[in-house]
């Protein structure tokens, strides 16, 4: 179970963003994120990630606190996959960097063998995006925080790569927090949803599994 | 107004140093569109939307090779017209958020945009202050573009695109990063310009926040033009969808099946298996 237990945070200059959030996350349960731009989603997904620090409250697993060394279990994903790898990296060790996906993996999400000769710039976003998601889903990691990760893909690329990610969830147990302004999506998507807003979430809607 | 005729482009690229090929980006696409139109052209990342526009706006790399004509207020777009119209007549809300100057604050941003179509100083600046204060910026007026967030960056674009009444505004992927909100308040902005009377072409992978503003809807797949529907042919299961390739952009999205199944197959299996 990952836990957020009463976390705050608040900008350089005092601004409180986060007001004592408390959110668990069990494994294999999907849970849908919204709010919006500035509310605080991001930073309330790294902070689960452990990216970030809470000034107030704790973050856990198990009930122990998150690991600062090693492959995080907690893995966030973000929403600019260019942003996020190394330019001078081809692709293939990018894929690479914290496991050896097996090819059949590689496949589900769409990610060519030829792709991997190449460097970053030459793939599009949803490429790229395909190929950080299957990085950050070595052995080991038992939650997965996707920031707005299919805002930038037309609708079929979109599906293929929550279809892809739903069925390696489901095979390992991962835990999957959805951030997104697409309502729709997070109904698609998770058990059940929440609203960030004011620093606070408010009551998520119990929605029937998907 | 804009009349694209069996247009193709090619770009070079190089596998080695000494080595070129040309990569057909778009290939024999034909689009005409109307004052008072939207027109939205859909496809994957690749499918040659963001070339088209630089096509029309005359923002190739000079090694593109192009084929088909261009003809705008029926008269052909040449390169020497294009530099003439382009920032007046022929409007670009870019998709890299990196168009703006680095160096200058929103507000000048703005007003220099209104400067190069002609505004004089006084009204330049009132009609920079006007257009941020419509986008809900006038607070970050005095910021520099790594100050802004995402949102509020391609509003700054927006109302760069706006400040000049020009006749055709092409927007590309204008809601990317916005919430919601800003979201419908920039494509009531695209549909209002249109009821003015401007042709808009609005290059989006977001098939369906285009539709309740669209007009036409273009589908591309690597390059082609593969169907012009009207907006109002994605509903229901799609069946007045022409082609495979629309019809699955349609079902894929969440409000519908959510899925790439064909429609008989839906039944058993309605969500992702």
């Amino acid at each position: 179970m990952l836990e957020a237990h009463g976390i705050s945070f608040h900008f350089p200059s005092g601004l409180p963003l986060l007001k004592g959030v408390t959110l668990r996350l069990a494994p294999g349960e999907w849970i849908g994120l919204s709010g919006d731009s500035g509310a605080g989603k991001t930073t309330l997904g790294k902070l689960l990630a452990g990216q970030l620090a809470p000034h107030e409250g704790q973050v856990t697993i198990d009930g122990a606190p998150l690991p600062t060394q090693g492959l995080s279990p907690v893995q966030w994903l973000p929403q600019s996959p260019e942003l996020a790898v190394n330019p001078r990296w081809r692709v293939g060790k990018i894929v690479r960097e914290a496991w050896t996906p097996p090819d059949a993996l590689m496949k589900a999400f769409g990610i060519e063998p030829h792709w991997l000769k190449r460097f970053p710039s030459a793939l599009s976003g949803g490429e790229l995006q395909r190929v950080c998601v299957l990085r950050a889903l070595a052995p080991g990691v038992r939650y997965v925080v996707a920031d707005e990760i299919s805002t930038m893909l037309d609708p079929i690329t979109q599906l293929t790569l929550w279809q892809a990610l739903r069925a390696h969830a489901e095979r390992h147990n991962l835990g999957v927090l959805v951030i997104s302004h697409d309502t729709a999506l997070l109904k698609r998507l998770s058990h059940q949803r929440w609203h960030l807003a004011g620093g606070q979430l408010t009551a998520g809607t119990a929605l029937e599994a998907p | 107004m804009l009349h694209i005729e069996r247009l193709t482009l090619e770009l070079p690229h190089y596998p080695r140093w000494w080595q070129r090929e040309w990569a057909t980006c778009i290939d024999a696409l034909s689009l005409h569109i109307a004052a008072g139109e939207i027109h939205a052209v859909v496809g994957a990342s690749g499918a040659g939307k963001s070339l088209l526009a630089y096509a029309i706006m005359g923002l190739l790399p000079s090694a593109a090779k192009m084929k088909g004509t261009l003809h705008f207020h029926s008269a052909p777009l040449t390169p020497a017209r294009q530099r003439q119209l382009r920032g007046r007549q022929l409007a670009l809300i870019p998709q890299s958020l990196s168009a703006l100057d680095p160096l200058a604050r929103s507000q000048q941003q703005v007003r220099w945009a209104a400067q190069r179509v002609g505004f004089e100083r006084p009204a330049a600046d009132q009609r920079a202050e006007a257009l941020l204060g419509h986008y809900q910026l006038s607070h970050a007026a005095a910021l520099y573009p790594h100050e802004l967030s995402g949102g509020m960056a391609r509003r700054v674009l927006i109302a760069m695109a706006q400040v000049g009444n020009a006749h055709l505004v092409i927007a590309d992927e204008p809601s990317v990063g916005l919430d919601p909100t800003q979201r419908d308040r920039v494509l009531a902005t695209l549909k209002a310009m249109a009821l003015e009377g401007k042709a808009v072409l609005l290059i989006t992978h977001d098939l369906r926040h285009a539709l309740p503003i669209a007009d036409r809807v273009t589908v591309m797949r690597h390059g082609k033009g593969l169907e012009t529907a009207p907006a109002k042919a994605f509903q229901g299961q799609g069946e007045r969808l022409t082609t495979a390739y629309a019809s699955a952009l349609w079902h894929a999205l969440p409000d519908n099946a959510f899925s790439t199944l064909p429609v008989t197959a839906l039944r058993q299996e309605p969500t992702l298996a």
